[in-house]
């Protein structure tokens, strides 16, 4: 029962292995990250390549991503996607507090990674500048590949546990860098006319 | 008690809100309701029945967004709502507001593309072609580009309608529930964007329309494209058709729902779809032609009513007569330079570079200090899917504009909500907001 | 055009074909409304210039130039033309708003005050529209400066 009280104690972060609770553990990882849903924070151009990579062709749902929650209460991933200006950054952080642990962020673009070709007085330089970030996505906009790439990496870390440690010592974002995918480096699909 | 429910503290924006009935005068609520968009008296008096007997208590100021599942973007609204009715309603914008028009003069007129083209996302290649015309009036080039490079502008141009529209069926499908529609119309747009990745380079966001022409020339291979292009997209087009057009419940939420009358949309400048959804046929593409539209054929849809239903089906047929006119421009596309060969303004060919000094020298001197333009102000203006784009540049004769002003259509059309909203539901507020069909990068530049 | 206006204070000019009017202050609103009887119902665009850092353009004999220029684009869909009108407004004066004769230019006037701080009599609410409401400065204005934040590139020898 010192297993038990472990968890209602201190969560499932502190515990000391033992054979019961380390599958617990994978599988509450495993679920999360199969199962991540993301925060509708499309801002421009980005955005229309996020409900891209959400169509058909590219196919999101695949990695369980399709459902994205309105409500922040309900969202686990926040992909900023576009660039964040000065009267909007307000709103970013509060939607980002409103959301539950555990919760992470992909900065989509450059101009949400670093302000991308907009260094103004009208453009935050880089989200990180508001929220932690855990993934970079570059690419102006990124290709749907390049999205999943990123989604996909944040899946890994969520499942190697190494985030939510890293979180709960520093509220540091991840800050993973990724390549970009150029476009046209898949194949595409080709649809018949029927 | 009026009720404000914000957002919090740090996203008040003061007087950019919309005030308490209590703390404005019965002036400002008569021109909130329109009454100053020339209505005669008996017209004005009929219109403030729904503004005028409303005690304080019984309204609510909600505010929508700006991060909201259903805008198109960063807009917010704030509704003054009576039960379910709305009686006034407020746009604020500015959350993606990018200064544009600021790095716009920093920016030499070739980089100046890659500026604009970010403004109306969803159709990129309209907003760089508006400069580029806009440059070349000023350069004085304007009669002397090539026929092949506006054959070739017309074909990109009429795609974006198309990839543009067919995003339109997405998002409205979807602010209306038909989620499926969302999956459609994107699936459609892939195979646009397949073709422009094939051309351009990229999906979104070329920056292929120049000064002077485009950046490359045709792959090898494209009449296959566009034509299977055409070839799929008609049946698709009908299966639409089938699902929304003549569907009871689609017809129920849109017919009758967000109605502007032609005057109202004179007065407020409302251009695109809007303007022809009242029944005016006013399309730039005829009735003060650029490019080669002189000399193709094709049909300015109109609608009647100017409600919602008249807008969407305008956008589904404008898919419809672009592609008509992308058949002509597939017979029509003559053989020549996608560019003048002017070498003070495009850059030659990067295989000359390696054998002749001077390309070397123009090469560089475009690419670094860039061309001057000559001292001057023109104001060009082009039909976008969502209306009138006009570019506004002043130049001092230097070799970045002095002053770059991007006339968006979105940005005036956006002025129509409070009158196509007002007495209108509250749940109807989203379908308006989808048929006016924003793109609020161009909203806020 | 079928109209000559013959209101004091305007010259007609030509800028690359297309026609331009320069007016006067204090007979801006009586032109744009003498035009909207002549057809131009559409006021499609209305910007400023901030001249500033070029104090030395050309205009047309007859026109004072001033710091702040407001163009003003109007469209008659009856006649198919446009008209260009260019008024001449100084630090800190003010310009009548269009608004009575042209309710599209309430957004536009709120943008240029905005961005340059131009006023306009007679606009029903002359607030902010692209910036939040507490910012200081009118960003499109010459002495404002972009804002650049300098950037250092990974790996670059500094």
């Amino acid at each position: 029962m010192s297993a038990v009280r472990e968890v209602l104690d201190n969560g499932l972060g502190g515990i000391k292995h033992n054979f019961l609770t380390g599958r617990v553990e994978d599988l509450v990882k495993w679920s999360r990250s199969r199962s991540s849903w993301g925060a509708t924070f499309g801002l421009a151009c980005c955005a229309i390549e996020m409900m891209g990579t959400g169509a058909p062709h590219y196919d999101i749902a695949r990695f369980g991503m399709e459902v994205f929650r309105a409500s922040p209460r309900q969202a686990d991933i926040m992909i900023v996607a576009g660039r964040v200006s000065q009267k909007m950054a307000p709103v970013l952080r509060q939607v980002y507090d409103q959301m539950m642990e555990p919760k992470w962020v992909i900065s989509m673009g450059v101009c949400a990674s670093s302000g991308g070709m907009f260094n103004n007085y009208a453009i935050v330089q880089g989200v990180d500048q508001i929220v932690p970030v855990d993934v970079y996505a570059p690419g102006c906009p990124p290709t749907p590949e390049t999205l999943i790439h990123a989604i996909e990496t944040l899946h890994q870390l969520i499942e190697d546990g190494e985030i939510m440690r890293r979180r709960a010592e520093s509220g540091a974002g991840a800050n993973v860098h990724i390549q970009e995918i150029p476009a046209g480096i898949t194949t595409p699909v080709t649809l018949d006319r029927r | 008690m009026t009720t404000i429910v914000s957002a919090g503290a740090a996203t008040s924006e003061g007087g950019q809100e919309l005030r308490p009935r209590g703390e404005i005068s019965q002036k400002a609520l008569m021109r909130e309701a329109g009454a100053v968009l020339r209505l005669s008296e008996s017209a004005a008096a009929a219109l403030s029945d729904v503004v005028s007997d409303v005690d304080e208590d019984q309204s609510m100021i909600i505010n929508m967004g700006p991060q909201h599942p259903s805008t198109h973007g960063v807009l917010r609204l704030m509704l003054e709502l009576q039960g379910e009715t709305v009686l006034r309603c407020k746009p604020v914008i500015g959350y993606l507001h990018t200064g544009m028009e600021k790095t716009g003069e920093s920016l030499t007129y070739l980089q100046g593309g890659t500026n604009v083209t970010r403004m109306d996302y969803l159709s990129p290649l309209n907003n760089e072609l508006v400069f580029s015309m806009a440059t070349e009036k000023l350069l004085g080039i304007d009669g002397e580009i090539p026929e092949r490079a506006q054959w070739m502008r017309m074909l990109l141009s009429e795609l974006n309608r198309m990839s543009s529209h067919l995003l339109f069926l997405a998002t409205n499908g979807m602010d209306l529930g038909a989620v499926s529609m969302m999956l459609y119309g994107w699936r459609e747009r892939e195979e646009v964007l397949r073709f422009f990745q094939k051309v351009t380079g990229l999906r979104m966001n070329h920056n292929f329309i120049r000064p002077g022409g485009l950046a490359a020339d045709l792959p090898a291979g494209w009449r296959d494209d566009v034509l299977h292009l055409l070839e799929m997209l008609p049946d698709r087009l009908a299966e639409y058709e089938i699902l929304m057009t003549g569907q009871p419940i689609w017809r129920e939420r849109l017919q009758g729902v967000g109605v502007i009358t032609q005057s109202e949309a004179i007065a407020l400048a409302a251009t695109g779809p809007i303007l022809r959804s009242t029944g005016l046929a006013w399309d730039l593409r005829r009735d003060l032609p650029y490019l080669k539209y002189r000399e193709v054929e094709f049909d300015v849809v109109v609608g009647a009513h100017g409600d919602a239903y008249d807008r969407y089906a305008i956008r589904l047929q404008e898919i419809r007569e672009s592609m008509r006119i992308v058949r002509q421009i597939l017979d029509k596309m003559p053989s020549g330079d996608y560019r003048i060969q002017n070498k003070k303004v495009t850059p030659p060919p990067r295989g000359r570079i390696d054998e002749s000094m001077e390309a070397l020298i123009h090469h560089f001197k475009i690419f670094t200090e860039g061309f001057k333009v000559p001292e001057g102000e023109v104001y060009v203006a082009i039909e976008s899917p969502r209306g009138e784009i006009g570019c506004y540049i002043a130049s001092d004769g230097s070799s970045v504009p002095y002053r770059m002003h991007v006339r968006a259509p979105s940005f005036v059309n956006v002025q129509c909500l409070p009158h196509m909203m007002r007495g209108g539901l509250v749940a109807d507020a989203v379908a308006v907001i989808s048929s006016i069909d924003p793109v609020l990068g161009e909203v806020d530049r | 055009m079928a109209t000559t206006l013959d209101l004091p204070g305007v010259v007609a000019h030509e800028s690359h074909g297309q026609r331009v009017l320069f007016v006067e202050k204090t007979t801006y609103l009586a032109a744009v409304t003498a035009l909207y009887d002549a057809g131009f119902t559409m006021c499609v665009d209305l910007t400023a210039v901030d001249y500033l850092a070029h104090a030395s353009r050309v205009v047309p004999d007859g026109v004072v130039a001033q710091r702040f220029e407001v163009v003003v684009n109007l469209l008659s869909l009856a006649n198919r033309e446009r008209v260009r009108l260019r008024v001449q407004v100084g630090d800190g004066e003010s310009v009548a708003s269009l608004f009575d004769v042209h309710p599209s230019t309430e957004a536009m006037e709120r943008e240029v005050f905005d961005m340059f701080g131009v006023r306009f009599d007679g606009h029903p609410d002359l607030t902010r529209i692209l910036m939040p409401e507490d910012w200081d400065g009118h960003p499109l204005r010459k002495d404002y400066a972009q804002g650049r934040i300098p950037v250092q590139f990974k790996g670059a020898a500094s």
